[in-house]
């Protein structure tokens, strides 16, 4: 549904303008017809440009882009019939309805007045948004407003949808509803891609992600796919400061370990079977004199992933 | 077609969203009326070098000046308003749908120039019982004239608001930009009574032209030369803001 190849995006910066910033450096992507694709990756990764390249709301530097069968920079006005866009910050005025809203924009991409009405009611039930459409959107909950974005995203029933951080700031329960309605627009056929810097909202919500990281894909693929890449399990050893470096040096060569990162409190070390490899590396440490406070075995989540490709860790950068 | 269709959509949208704050309407009526009650009873000594030995006079110099301070003025802060579309990202969410790009500035600007003929006609409609008198043609070419300043001003000012990098540099660049067309249009007074070197001057300034050419109207000489010079002058630096302006809706990220 969108194939891209080598999508670049710099801008000017700098007290003159006169360096440049490269936000985008070659995005590659493939995404299918009828998936949520998750567009994955620290703050200021390049996530939100590419989306607008895709929008068309930025023209890209270089690279090539076929969005539902239209050509991004040959036919920009082709992609847009085709796809919807959601920004981060929504785009509704306060002193209008959401009803008002809805109209505008099923009137914006070309429909008749009476048709824009009846496009409108029809969007309103299928978000539950009946109960407050009449009311200025000044007065909405930041949930409600959020359901109203999307709505109007999709009121010409794009092929594709693009959602840039939809539930950033939302309450769990407006989160879940968030999730729901893009589940929702996903069953009824189509294409959803959206930006998060969310790994469990990427984990829960996504068939396939791609992860990006200073304006480039890392890697592409289902959560599963690349969870199962990076290994079997996630052990965390709790350890007092400066027990760390000494308990990496004595577990350094032990065959049953893939991968050991220094984690926040302690050591993270990547195996295939964690419950079985415990007693042993316990023994190992108490062998150099270390006693960890604590042990967690979890399994590894897209956040371990993203740190085995870059070293670094979505959730802290 | 589509781009009539999509400006009236766009304009529609902008009346309703100024019918539903109606403090900007009330502040909008009672501000030229002040001008024109509290400031213009001055005016009789001052303009009387100009030939001006009534009130009557003094209104006919007076009136189309103020009508043109307030159409150049008015036009000139319209961006500041489009400042808090942007942050509200309603002009991102027009720019993705397919709506024509001309008419989201077009609607804009077209709603502030309908606005600001309102006030002009309320202006004009009250200087009547001070003694103003206009014949109904030359009145109508006067209003053609404040239309095309009031679109062209509009069309720079949302031109300046998408073309900055930041919604604090608004404020004095417009005031940078609104000083000089002011002092050098002679809108409060007329520039007969500048020295000969600022008179050349202001001879550069676009909006004297259309300021001479208001007041030759007023006083019942719709045929002076200056009166076409300043019609040319304004419409053609008018089609230019607004295709200037157009770009910027479609081309500008904020």
């Amino acid at each position: 549904m969108i194939e891209t190849k080598g999508l670049r995006k710099s801008y000017p910066s700098g007290k003159h303008g006169r360096t440049v910033v490269d936000a985008v450096r070659g995005i590659d992507l493939h995404v299918r017809a009828g998936e949520i694709f998750g567009f994955l990756g620290p703050n200021g990764a390049g996530k939100t440009t590419t989306l607008r390249m895709l929008a068309t709301l930025i023209r890209p530097d270089g690279g090539e882009a076929l969005i539902a069968g239209a050509d991004l920079l040959a036919d920009p006005a082709g992609v847009r019939r085709r796809i919807g866009y959601v920004a981060q910050g929504g785009g509704t005025a306060d002193a209008v309805t959401g009803r008002e809203e809805l109209v505008m924009q099923a009137r914006m991409y070309g429909s008749r007045k009476a048709d824009a009405q009846r496009q409108a009611e029809d969007a309103l039930k299928a978000f539950d948004l009946t109960e407050f459409a009449d009311r200025h959107c000044s007065t909405y909950s930041g949930g409600q407003r959020r359901r109203v974005d999307i709505a109007l995203g999709v009121i010409h029933s794009p092929k594709v949808l693009f959602l840039d951080e939809p539930t950033v700031g939302l309450d769990p329960a407006s989160r879940g509803q968030v999730w729901a309605e893009i589940k929702r627009l996903r069953a009824e056929g189509m294409t959803v891609v959206v930006t998060t810097h969310y790994l469990d909202e990427a984990d829960a919500l996504c068939d396939r992600v791609a992860i990006v990281d200073h304006g480039q894909v890392v890697v592409e693929g289902t959560p599963e796919a690349l969870k199962r890449e990076i290994s079997g399990d996630v052990v965390l050893l709790g350890l007092a400061a400066g027990e760390a470096q000494p308990a990496a040096d004595a577990l350094r060569g032990q065959p049953c370990l893939h991968r050991l990162e220094p984690g926040e409190d302690g050591l993270r070390l990547y195996l295939d079977d964690g419950a079985a490899a415990i007693p042993l590396l316990l023994s190992v440490l108490n062998g150099a004199g270390i006693v960890p406070g604590t042990v967690q075995l979890q399994r590894p989540s897209l956040d371990d992933v993203f740190l085995a490709r870059t070293g670094r860790s979505i959730e802290q950068s | 077609m589509k781009l009539a269709r999509d400006t009236w959509l766009v304009f529609q949208r902008q009346v309703l969203l100024m019918w539903r704050t109606p403090i900007w309407i009330v502040i909008g009526i009672t501000q030229p009326v002040f001008y024109l009650l509290l400031f213009a009873p001055l005016l009789k000594k001052v303009l009387a070098p100009m030939g001006a030995t009534s009130y009557a006079e003094a209104y006919q110099i007076y009136v189309p000046g103020l009508l043109a301070v307030l159409c150049i003025f008015g036009g000139l802060y319209t961006g500041f308003s489009l400042l808090g579309e942007l942050k509200a990202g309603i002009i991102e969410r027009s720019r993705v749908t397919p709506v024509s790009r001309l008419a989201l500035l077009l609607g804009r600007a077209l709603r502030e120039t309908v606005g600001l003929l309102v006030q002009a006609v309320i202006i004009t409609l009250v200087a009547l019982p001070f003694g103003l008198r206009v014949d109904p043609g030359s009145l109508l070419l006067a209003y053609l004239l404040l239309a095309l300043l009031a679109l062209m001003t509009s069309a720079i000012s949302y031109g300046i608001a998408l073309a900055l990098p930041n919604d604090a540099a608004m404020a004095p660049v417009v005031n940078t930009i609104a000083q000089p067309i002011g002092l050098l249009s002679g809108v409060l007074l007329p520039l007969a009574l500048a020295p000969m070197w600022l008179q050349r001057v202001a001879e550069w300034n676009p909006f004297y032209w259309a300021v001479e050419g208001m007041r030759a109207l007023f006083s019942g000489h719709p045929g002076d030369s200056v009166v076409w010079q300043g019609l040319l002058i304004v419409t053609v630096l008018t089609v230019a803001a607004v295709f200037y302006s157009a770009r910027l809706f479609s081309a500008r990220i904020r």
